[in-house]
This record gives C-alpha cells, sequence and structure tokens, in this order.
C-alpha cells in the first residue's frame, strides 16, 4: 500500500502524518508512507488545500487532519 | 491550490458553470474576479465531472461550496449531485432576472449583481 501525505510542512500537515502512522500501527498494516511538499507535486493531485491524504493514487482527504478511525477504515478496506 | 490549513478566504470553494452563453460566461467572470479579490477561491468544475478523486474529494471536504449555474439546466448542480457532493449552495442565474442569450460578453451590471448574489448564499 501505498500512502501519500500532501503538504508544506505546517503543523496541521505533521499531525496529519502522525494520525496515519498511528492508525498503520493499530490496524498492523504496513505501508510505504511518503510526504510530498512540492507545491507543484501537490498541485497534480487536484486538491484545494492541504493537508491531504492519498492512498493507492486515490485522494481520501482535504484541508483537514482525518481522525484516526476514518483512517483505519481507508486501509483496512484495502 | 488552497494555501495550507485552509487559511482564511480558502474556505468558501466557488464552482462556476461556465457554460457557453451570457449566464455561463456571468458565472465564470464573477467566480474569477470573487477569488481575485479575496472572497473564496473558484475551482475546477470539469475536474469533479471527470470523477478526479482530487477534485471530488476537495468538494466533499470543503466548508462552503457555491454552484454557480448560468440556466435551469443546471449542469454544476447536477455534477455535484452526480459525484455525490451535497453540501453545496446553488445559485442560479436566471433567476436574478438576467435572461440567457448568446452574448458572450459579461455587463458589468449584471456581473456586479451576481457577485453579490453570490457574496449574499455564502451569509
Amino acid at each position: 500500500m501505498d500512502i501519500k501525505v500532501l503538504g508544506p510542512g505546517c503543523p496541521k500537515c505533521k499531525q496529519t502524518e502522525k494520525v496515519v502512522m498511528d492508525a498503520l500501527s493499530d490496524a498492523g498494516v504496513a505501508a510505504n508512507v511518503e510526504k510530498v511538499t512540492d507545491v507543484m507535486q501537490i498541485a497534480g493531485y487536484g486538491v484545494f488545500g492541504t493537508p491531504a491524504v492519498v492512498i493507492d493514487g486515490e485522494v481520501k482527504s482535504v484541508g483537514k487532519i482525518p481522525k484516526k478511525e476514518e483512517v483505519v477504515k481507508w486501509i483496512s478496506g484495502k | 491550490m488552497a494555501d495550507c490549513c485552509a487559511s482564511a478566504g480558502s474556505n468558501i470553494m466557488m464552482l462556476a458553470c461556465s457554460g457557453g452563453s451570457n449566464v455561463g460566461q456571468l458565472s465564470n467572470r464573477a467566480a474569477v474576479e470573487l477569488t481575485q479579490e479575496g472572497f473564496g477561491k473558484m475551482f475546477c468544475l470539469a475536474g469533479i465531472g471527470g470523477g478526479i478523486s482530487g477534485f471530488v474529494q476537495s468538494a466533499k471536504d470543503a466548508p462552503v461550496v457555491v454552484a454557480i449555474d448560468g440556466c435551469p439546466i443546471g449542469c454544476a448542480k447536477k455534477i455535484l449531485a452526480n459525484n455525490g457532493i451535497e453540501n453545496a449552495k446553488c445559485l442560479l442565474l436566471t433567476e436574478l432576472g438576467i435572461e440567457k442569450d448568446k452574448n458572450l460578453d459579461p455587463i458589468p451590471a449584471e456581473l456586479e449583481k451576481v457577485k453579490q448574489a453570490v457574496r449574499q448564499i455564502c451569509g
């Protein structure tokens, strides 16, 4: 599984990354997690804002910190 | 793209039908000018229509979404409905007393009326 956290690196972006890591730990799922900070790369996903979470190419969350339970649901459904 | 962490001015997403008529072009121009004036941000309706996940999810997660439709065909509203976006405020320009025609150059007085209506619908 490939997970990308999009955002230039503000506190909310960092918190989103932590939520993703915690969710993976809780679910016992292994994934490749990548932080994408390049603005042009982020723009390529067509998101209105950051932080954003992308799982296997599909954007799951935009402009907010997702709840850990939400992330667990996304990764467990894979 | 909006600034990081939904900074001021990025909470209102404007989606204009941008169709091939006076009202379509009024919707487009109003969204452009309001964006330039710092009132919300125009976003890509075509991306949502194309079902591209980044665009669709952005609209689902945006605090305020305004669909600006030129005429009663309601393309913008239908695109949102087809993609599961149910939280949008919808503005219909012919209901503002602007008659649809084929003039693609927005009339300034009508443009001001549309911009005012967008501001109003956002409360």
